[in-house]
């Protein structure tokens, strides 16, 4: 039997979960050719790398088809309904770091928390005929954080990328997005309101759900203690 | 453990009895356009309903209640008052309990249309009420009733402008915001922001003129005085009451301290309290909570009930929802007041009998 680490297939956090392995004295490496999904796993005994998009890591976790994996924690948040029942962060990263902001134009003025922009919807709502759009694709995260500060009258549209020129569009009046440095906020003449709503980094999780033999818990014991978490 | 035919005995029995009463059945479809009620609900709504797609008719939910596809067929239909009874599945998402069912049934009574006014309305809240009191006859059941009205006066005789009882009243189902606008209009306002930097581009559909308009609100909000603490401390006094209902009419006029308008409401819940012992209902049998219904779904306007029994989700509930009405027709007064049983509920009551 064999422990599935589940690791994002590309890209940086791709190449900073390597490093980040790599300096806990566990060797990950591609095989075969650039384009091949396949890799090895040295240092750590039955563990079986399994390459896939981040955006899916969480629902795989939850499924238990691995046993562990990394990846953001606001998509863990986002897409997986009490994720704390089926997934069991290991380890922060330390990098991947991104924050969950609101953001609204910059020329609104009148517009210095969730109180307001909930007053500017009532009335955009009045003015216009249809509730003041909020651009995202963490729908989840974004309602549970606006219900719990009590704004009502807005309604989400998907946007599953270049999130922040949706305002200049016309497609949207308000966006909701990850952001780092602020900068394509700003590029984008948008400013921040409100707190932050989740401060994601990428997390070593372990699923709660996946079968384990008495084998694979010495595997996974194992491995835990070469990677120190 | 009851059985769904069991279940499915149960409402078509509460059916009848309501259809024996003069009700006419309706029978909307499962599915149903997502678009009316996100905008009756607003985003909210995606959370507690299942939403699907149609490529054709673009977003359904599976119904969330009966209620406002009943509204939206009375309307269509140019109905004159009329009684409704309905009986079958609601969906309901849950996000965050997985002990609780995503469906299950609901039969309602609904008069629609009835003529407007306080007598009328009296009368057509102590027939909804009895109505489902009689459906439930012999159970163990606790009933609640409570009066928006009750509320809606004493915020509106606050001594402060209108746009501050607007947002006041658009956020009495909200407890958590309520409160928190309740203080923040009880301290001075903060001061106005300044004018928007002219070197920064405009972006989005909300114009400058927009932001100008609110600015000049602002401007006059940071001139209001803060609310008066006397006046506060009486509006939390009056959402605080629980009590028996006859106890709570005088727990009102007390408060009231004078105050005519809250006076008056105090005697709608009097009257009807009357007219519900017309219908040989103990009104000392009843409690009364002013905050009643304030964290539901639905927009209940004035008069609100609920039947409960311990362990057991919440029996029968309903009320008055003029708001519901007017919103769906574009603004025309179509006074209605409504309530469903759950008949697995029901039924579970008299297995345990």
């Amino acid at each position: 039997m064999t422990i599935k680490l589940g690791i994002p297939s590309k890209g940086r956090l791709m190449a900073d979960t390597f490093d980040w392995f790599g300096a806990r004295g566990v060797t990950i490496t591609r095989t075969g050719t650039d384009r091949e999904y396949a890799g090895r796993v040295d240092g750590a005994e039955g563990v079986e790398l399994v390459l896939l998009a981040a955006g899916e890591i969480p629902r795989e976790l939850a499924a238990g088809r691995i046993h562990l994996g990394v990846t953001g924690s606001d998509v863990v948040q986002e897409k997986i309904a009490r994720w704390e029942t089926k997934i069991a962060p290991l380890a922060a990263l330390g990098f991947g770091h991104a924050d969950l902001v609101l953001a609204v134009p910059k020329t609104w003025t009148d517009v210095r928390d969730l109180s307001d922009l909930d007053a500017v919807a009532d009335a955009f709502r009045r003015a216009h005929g249809f509730r003041l759009r909020i651009a995202t694709k963490y729908h989840r995260l974004v309602r549970a954080h606006l219900k719990a500060a009590g704004v009502t009258s807005y309604q989400l549209v998907d946007s599953q990328g270049a999130t922040e020129g949706t305002v200049a569009n016309l497609t949207a009046e308000a966006i909701a997005d990850i952001t780092s440095t602020g900068a394509t906020l700003d590029a984008n003449h948008l400013k921040v309101i409100g707190d932050v709503m989740h401060k994601s980094q990428a997390t070593l999780f372990q699923s709660l759900t996946a079968d384990l033999s008495s084998k694979d818990e010495e595997l996974l014991a194992d491995l835990r203690s070469k990677i120190r978490v | 453990m009851t059985v769904k035919s069991d279940i499915r005995a149960e409402a078509d029995r509460l059916r009848a009895a309501f259809e024996a009463r003069g009700a006419e059945t309706f029978e909307p479809q499962i599915l149903q356009p997502a678009g009316a009620l996100l905008n009756l609900y607003g985003e909210e709504i995606r959370a507690r309903a299942f939403v699907t797609q149609d490529p054709l008719r673009g977003e359904m939910m599976l119904r969330p209640d009966f209620t406002v596809p009943l509204v939206q067929a009375h309307i269509i239909n140019d109905r004159a008052e009329a009684r409704y009874t309905y009986a079958g599945e609601i969906f309901r998402r849950q996000e965050d309990d997985d002990t609780r069912p995503t469906e299950y049934m609901q039969v309602g009574f609904e008069i629609i249309g009835h003529a407007p006014g306080a007598q009328a309305e009296i009368a057509a809240d102590a027939e909804v009420f009895a109505t489902i009191a009689d459906a439930l006859n012999g159970l163990p059941v606790t009933g609640t009733i409570g009066d928006f009205n009750v509320l809606t006066t004493a915020i509106l005789g606050l001594d402060t402008p209108r746009r501050r009882k607007d947002a006041l009243l658009r956020h009495l189902w909200r407890p958590t915001r309520f409160k928190a606008l309740l203080d923040r209009f009880s301290r001075p306002a903060p001061p106005v922001p300044a004018n928007a930097d002219l070197n920064i581009p405009h972006v989005g559909l909300r114009s400058p003129v927009e932001i100008e308009t609110r600015l000049a609100l602002l401007a006059e909000e940071a001139k209001t005085p803060p609310l008066k603490t006397a006046e506060v401390d009486r509006l939390m006094a009056l959402m605080a009451i629980r009590s028996t209902a006859p106890a709570a009419v005088d727990d009102i006029k007390r408060i009231a301290s004078g105050d005519e308008d809250i006076v008056d409401a105090a005697r709608g819940v009097e009257a009807l309290l009357d007219a519900l012992a017309a219908q040989s209902i103990d009104p000392a049998s009843l409690n009364f909570e002013a905050s009643y219904g304030l964290t539901a779904l639905e927009y209940y306007t004035g008069f609100v009930f609920g039947f409960s029994a311990p362990n057991l989700p919440t029996v029968a509930t309903g009320g008055r929802y003029d708001l519901l009405t007017a919103t769906l027709s574009g603004g025309r007064l179509i006074p209605a007041v409504g309530g469903v049983i759950r008949p697995d509920a029901a039924l579970a009551l008299k297995v345990a009998a």
